[in-house]
C-alpha cells in the first residue's frame, strides 16, 4: 500500500471512528445545548473523514463509501484512542476529546507543511474547522480540571493519545502543549496503532446494512 | 443551569436584528458556542448577538391620560374635512382611489 | 367564566396572541404547558429510535444527514423546553417526570426500529405527519410557541427531503432493498394512523377552544392521507388497510384505529416504551454530576 494512502487512511479512520464515538452522545449529552454542539463536532469529523476517503478513492480507483466501509476489519488504521466506547462517561469523553484535538492539531501542523499540496491543503482546511473543536475541548477541560474523575480519565488515556502521533518529536510537542494548557501528563509508553478486540464486532455492526446488498448497490 | 442568554439574529445583510430565542448555559463562553450552534449551524444567520437575560430591560408602561390623539394616526379625520371642502368648492364628490383617512 | 377570562377567550378566538408575560387563565396555562411539554418530550424521545442507525448508515452522506436530523430534534427539544420553562416549569422537572413515566410523548416514539427501511419510513412519513401538525401550530395563540414552530418547520423540511431520498433509492434498488421499505410500512402504518389523535369535533376540543390547536385531529389525518397515500401507491407499495380509499367527495375512509390502544401507548405501554424510558433515566443519572461540577466552577 502506497505510503500516502497509509497516512490518509490513518487520519481518515481516526476521524470516522471518533466522529461515530462522539455522535454516540446524540440525545444523551449532559445538557441539550451541549448535545447540539457536540453533534456538530461529530459531523465535522465525519466530513473530514469523507474528504480524506475521497482522496484515497481517487488513488485506488474506487469511491469514498467503498473505502470507508468495504475494507475488511483488519485493514483499518485507526488509533486505539478513538476506538473505545466511552458513553455514558462524560469525563472520559471530554478527556479523549481534549487529548485527541490537541494531538490532532500537532499532526495537522506537520501535514500542513507537507510537500504534497493536496494533502497540505486538506490538512489546512481541517485545521481551520478544528480551531472551534479546540476552543470547545479546552473550555470543557478548564471547567473539569477540578474533577478527580476527569484527571483520572486523562491519566488513563494519556498513553493512547501519544499513540495517535507518529514521531517522538510530535509526541514531545504534545507533552509541551498539554502542559501549557495546565495539565501534567505523566511519563508513559505510547500505545501503538492497532485494533482492539472490540473492533471487529463494531465493524460488523457498522457495515451490516451495507453488506445486506451486493457491492455497488445504491443506498 | 447558571443562566439564560437571549439570542438575536440577523437573517441577511441589511435586515434588522431580531430576537431568535434563548439558550441556557453555565457561563458566557458556553453560551456563545451554544448560540452559534442553535441559531447558526445551518448558515441561517448573518450575525448573532448574545445578551444575558438580566441585562434586558422591559418598558411596558405607556401613559396617555389626557388623550393626546395628535400623536396617533387615528387623531385626524381628514376624509370628513375634505368632503366639506369639496362641497364648498363645488368640485366632484367622487371617491379618489388611494385616499385614506389620514 | 369571569369577565377577564371571557375577554381572553374572545381575544384568542379572534386571532389575538399571548406573550409569556401576559395574564392568562389557569386552564389555558395548564393545557398549554402540558401540550408543549409533550411536544418537547416527543422530540427528545424521538431521538432514541433513530440514533442506533447512525453507526449502521450505509454511506457517509446518509450518516451525516441522519446525524443532522437527530441533532435538529435535540435542538427542537431545547427550544421547546425553554418555552415550557418560561411558562413556569423548569427543564429538570420536565425530565424528572419524563423518566418517572409521569408525562407523555407521541405514540410513534414508543415503537422499535428493526431495519434501514424503518429509518426511511420514519424520515418520510412520521416527519410528514408531524409537519402537518406543526404547520397548523404556526397559528397557535401562544406566540413564543408559534415562533418556534417557524424554525422547527424550516428544519423539518430537510428531514422530509432526506426521507424521500432514502425511500426512492431503496425502491429503485434490489428486491431486498425494496422489501425493506414495504415491510417497514406494514409495521408503521397503524402508529401513523393514530398519530394525529382520535377525532374530536372542533367545538368539543378544548385545545381548539383556546386556539392552542387550530386544526382538529381528523383534519390533520385527512391532510396526511391526502398528501401521502398517493405517494406510497405511486411507488407500487401497498398499505395494510383494505378499507383505505378516497371517496368521491375527497374524504379518505380507513379502518378505525383502536383509540384505547393509542391512549395506552402514549401513557408508556408501547412495545419500546419501558426500554426507552429506562435508557433515558440511566443516561440522565450518569451525567447528573456534570451540571453540578460545571455550575460549581461558574459560581
Amino acid at each position: 500500500m502506497p505510503e500516502r494512502v497509509d497516512v490518509l487512511l490513518s487520519l481518515a479512520d481516526d476521524e470516522l471512528i471518533l466522529g461515530w464515538r462522539n455522535s454516540e452522545w446524540t440525545g444523551i449529552a449532559p445538557f441539550l445545548e451541549e448535545d447540539v454542539a457536540f453533534s456538530s463536532i461529530a459531523q465535522n469529523e465525519i466530513g473530514h473523514a469523507r474528504a480524506l476517503y475521497e482522496l484515497v478513492a481517487r488513488e485506488l480507483g474506487s469511491d469514498a463509501d467503498a473505502v470507508a466501509f468495504d475494507r475488511a476489519p483488519e485493514e483499518y488504521r485507526c488509533a486505539p484512542l478513538v476506538q473505545a466506547r466511552l458513553v455514558h462517561d462524560w469525563a472520559a469523553t471530554i478527556a479523549r476529546h481534549f487529548l485527541y484535538e490537541t494531538a490532532d492539531s500537532i499532526r495537522l501542523d506537520s501535514l500542513k507543511a507537507a510537500d504534497d499540496a493536496e494533502l497540505a491543503g486538506i490538512a489546512a482546511k481541517m485545521d481551520r474547522e478544528e480551531v472551534y473543536h479546540r476552543i470547545h475541548a479546552e473550555m470543557w477541560a478548564d471547567r473539569l480540571r477540578g474533577e478527580a474523575r476527569f484527571l483520572e480519565a486523562l491519566d488513563a488515556q494519556w498513553r493512547h493519545a501519544l499513540g495517535v502521533l507518529d514521531s517522538e518529536e510530535q509526541q514531545r510537542r504534545l507533552v509541551e502543549r498539554v502542559r501549557e494548557l495546565g495539565f501534567e501528563p505523566r511519563a508513559a509508553e505510547p500505545v501503538e496503532r492497532g485494533l482492539s478486540d472490540e473492533f471487529t464486532p463494531f465493524w460488523e455492526e457498522m457495515t451490516m446494512v451495507r453488506r445486506s446488498a451486493p457491492a455497488g448497490a445504491r443506498w | 443551569m447558571a443562566g439564560v442568554w437571549e439570542v438575536f439574529r440577523r437573517e441577511r445583510a441589511g435586515a434588522a436584528m431580531q430576537h431568535a430565542g434563548s439558550v441556557a448555559a453555565p457561563d458566557e463562553r458556553f453560551a456563545k458556542i451554544y448560540a452559534r450552534e442553535q441559531y447558526g449551524r445551518r448558515g441561517e444567520s448573518d450575525a448573532l448577538w448574545l445578551v444575558p437575560r438580566d441585562a434586558v430591560q422591559e418598558i411596558d408602561e405607556f401613559v396617555d391620560e389626557f388623550d393626546l390623539k395628535y400623536r396617533r394616526v387615528d387623531g385626524y379625520s381628514i376624509r370628513e374635512r375634505l368632503r366639506e371642502a369639496r362641497e364648498l368648492a363645488g368640485t366632484s364628490l367622487r371617491e379618489v382611489p388611494g385616499e385614506t383617512d389620514a | 367564566m369571569d369577565a377577564r377570562t371571557e375577554e381572553f377567550v374572545a381575544h384568542v378566538q379572534s386571532g389575538g396572541l399571548v406573550e409569556s408575560g401576559d395574564w392568562m387563565p389557569d386552564e389555558y396555562r395548564n393545557r398549554l404547558l402540558k401540550f408543549i411539554e409533550m411536544h418537547a418530550n416527543s422530540e427528545l424521545m424521538g431521538v432514541l429510535p433513530e440514533r442506533d442507525w447512525i453507526l449502521r448508515a450505509p454511506t457517509l452522506q446518509r450518516k451525516l444527514a441522519l446525524t443532522a436530523k437527530i441533532q435538529d430534534e435535540v435542538g427542537h427539544a431545547q427550544l421547546l423546553y425553554r418555552v415550557v420553562e418560561d411558562l413556569g416549569k423548569p427543564r429538570e422537572a420536565c425530565l424528572d417526570d419524563l423518566v418517572a413515566g409521569k408525562s407523555k410523548f407521541h405514540n410513534v416514539f414508543h415503537y422499535p426500529t428493526y431495519t434501514w427501511g424503518d429509518v426511511g419510513v420514519i424520515a418520510w412519513l412520521v416527519d410528514a405527519a408531524a409537519i402537518i401538525s406543526q404547520k397548523a401550530l404556526l397559528k397557535c395563540s401562544y406566540a413564543p410557541y408559534a415562533r418556534i414552530m417557524r424554525k422547527i418547520c424550516w428544519e423539518e423540511s430537510f428531514h422530509i427531503l432526506h426521507g424521500r431520498d432514502v425511500i426512492l433509492t431503496l425502491v429503485t434498488g434490489t428486491d431486498t432493498q425494496r422489501e425493506l421499505v414495504q415491510e417497514a410500512l406494514y409495521r408503521w402504518w397503524e402508529p401513523l394512523m393514530m398519530f394525529h389523535g382520535n377525532p374530536i369535533p372542533a367545538d368539543d376540543d378544548p385545545m381548539v377552544h383556546w386556539r392552542i390547536k387550530s386544526q382538529p385531529n381528523e383534519d390533520a389525518r385527512q391532510q396526511f392521507l391526502e398528501g401521502y397515500v398517493p405517494q406510497v401507491w405511486e411507488l407500487g407499495l401497498t398499505l395494510p388497510d383494505p378499507k383505505l380509499r378516497r371517496r368521491d367527495d375527497g374524504v379518505w375512509e380507513y379502518t378505525e384505529p383502536d383509540w384505547g390502544k393509542l391512549m395506552a401507548v402514549v401513557s408508556g405501554n408501547g412495545p419500546a416504551s419501558a426500554e426507552r424510558i429506562a435508557f433515558r433515566r440511566l443516561s440522565r443519572a450518569e451525567v447528573d454530576w456534570v451540571a453540578r461540577a460545571v455550575l460549581a466552577e461558574a459560581a
